[in-house]
């Protein structure tokens, strides 16, 4: 199986790296709006089927992967 | 003695037990992969880049064998402190509230900042005077302080005089305690801050406040046994 898990600062949370690539694609001449930063993290493991690859990587996200204070996560299992 | 430990990617231990010993504090450092801690009256977790900051500051430097051992420390009640890497260290181990994210700025801050002495009345402050400012350097690209929706107002120990914000962290929070007030977390670093050669001796103060408490816990802590 593999995840894909994608880990956003939450709304309300500053974003000083997401504020200063806006600044520079509106230099680039691009309209754009608000721009917010997170990452990225796939994941190969093993799990009978979809859904407890999904409950194991949502407990990786709560112990390490984010942090619940300022951030918020989404989880994508594929086989 | 005062255990300071060494994470792979930690420099400021090595200035730390030499501003303990300057001030007449034993001072030893551990190593991260020790299991347990030796007989000490206090902790303190130095500044750095540990695991070179990988996935958030402070996040992978909470595995390591000793931080078990310090945390069963810190649930005795025993004395342990956090200076900046230290302090991110803490948060992600759950010993301190709030978490620490870029500086608003994006810029790392490498200056003396003034301070203002919330509390007065903790170990790490007790040689301060409430309200009294202090001027101690920062260092970090890390240091934006933002707390949970409940922290106690009264954990706040330290707050960055006004104007004097370096990172944006939230209502100027330099330091605080946890609720039993035995843990502490700071950005500025009081190590540096120890010797009027190099400018500003307030520093003294935090970690002189400490070494009294661990003297005059003494007794307390030889209870607590090894500390294991």
């Amino acid at each position: 199986m593999r995840a894909t898990v994608v880990v956003r600062p939450k709304e309300g949370i500053l974003d000083p790296q997401g504020e200063a690539v806006l600044g520079a694609l509106r230099h680039l001449d691009f309209t754009v709006g608000e721009v917010r930063i997170g990452r990225v993290i796939d994941i190969e493991l093993e799990a009978g089927d979809a859904d407890s690859a999904r409950a194991d990587v949502g407990r990786m996200c709560e112990q390490l992967l984010a942090n619940p204070l300022i951030e918020s996560f989404e989880i994508e299992v594929s086989e | 003695m005062i255990a300071v430990v060494t994470f792979p990617g930690s420099n400021d231990d090595r200035d730390a037990v030499a501003a303990l010993e300057l001030l007449g504090a034993e001072a030893r450092r551990v190593w991260h992969g020790d299991e347990e801690l030796p007989a000490a009256g206090a902790v303190v977790l130095p500044g750095g880049f540990s695991y070179g900051d990988y996935l958030r500051c402070g996040a992978i430097a909470r595995f390591a064998p000793v931080m078990r051992a310090i945390k069963a420390f810190a649930e005795r009640g025993g004395l342990v402190l956090g200076i900046c890497n230290g302090f991110q260290i803490l948060c992600e181990a759950g010993l301190l509230p709030g978490v620490l994210r870029p500086n608003a700025s994006l810029s790392f801050v490498c200056r003396d900042v003034e301070l203002v002495v919330e509390r007065a009345d903790t170990p790490f402050t007790s040689r301060c005077a409430p309200d009294q400012r202090l001027v101690i350097p920062v260092k970090h690209g890390e240091g934006c302080y933002i707390p949970p929706p409940d922290l106690h107002p009264e954990q706040v120990v330290l707050r960055y005089a006004t104007g004097a914000n370096p990172n944006g962290s939230v209502d100027g929070i330099a330091g605080v305690v946890s609720e039993a007030g035995n843990v502490m977390g700071l950005m500025p670093h009081p190590e540096h801050a120890v010797d009027a050669l190099v400018g500003s001796t307030d520093g003294a103060l935090v970690l002189g406040s400490l070494i009294d408490a661990v003297r005059s816990h003494t007794e307390d802590l030889r209870q607590l046994g090894t500390l294991a």
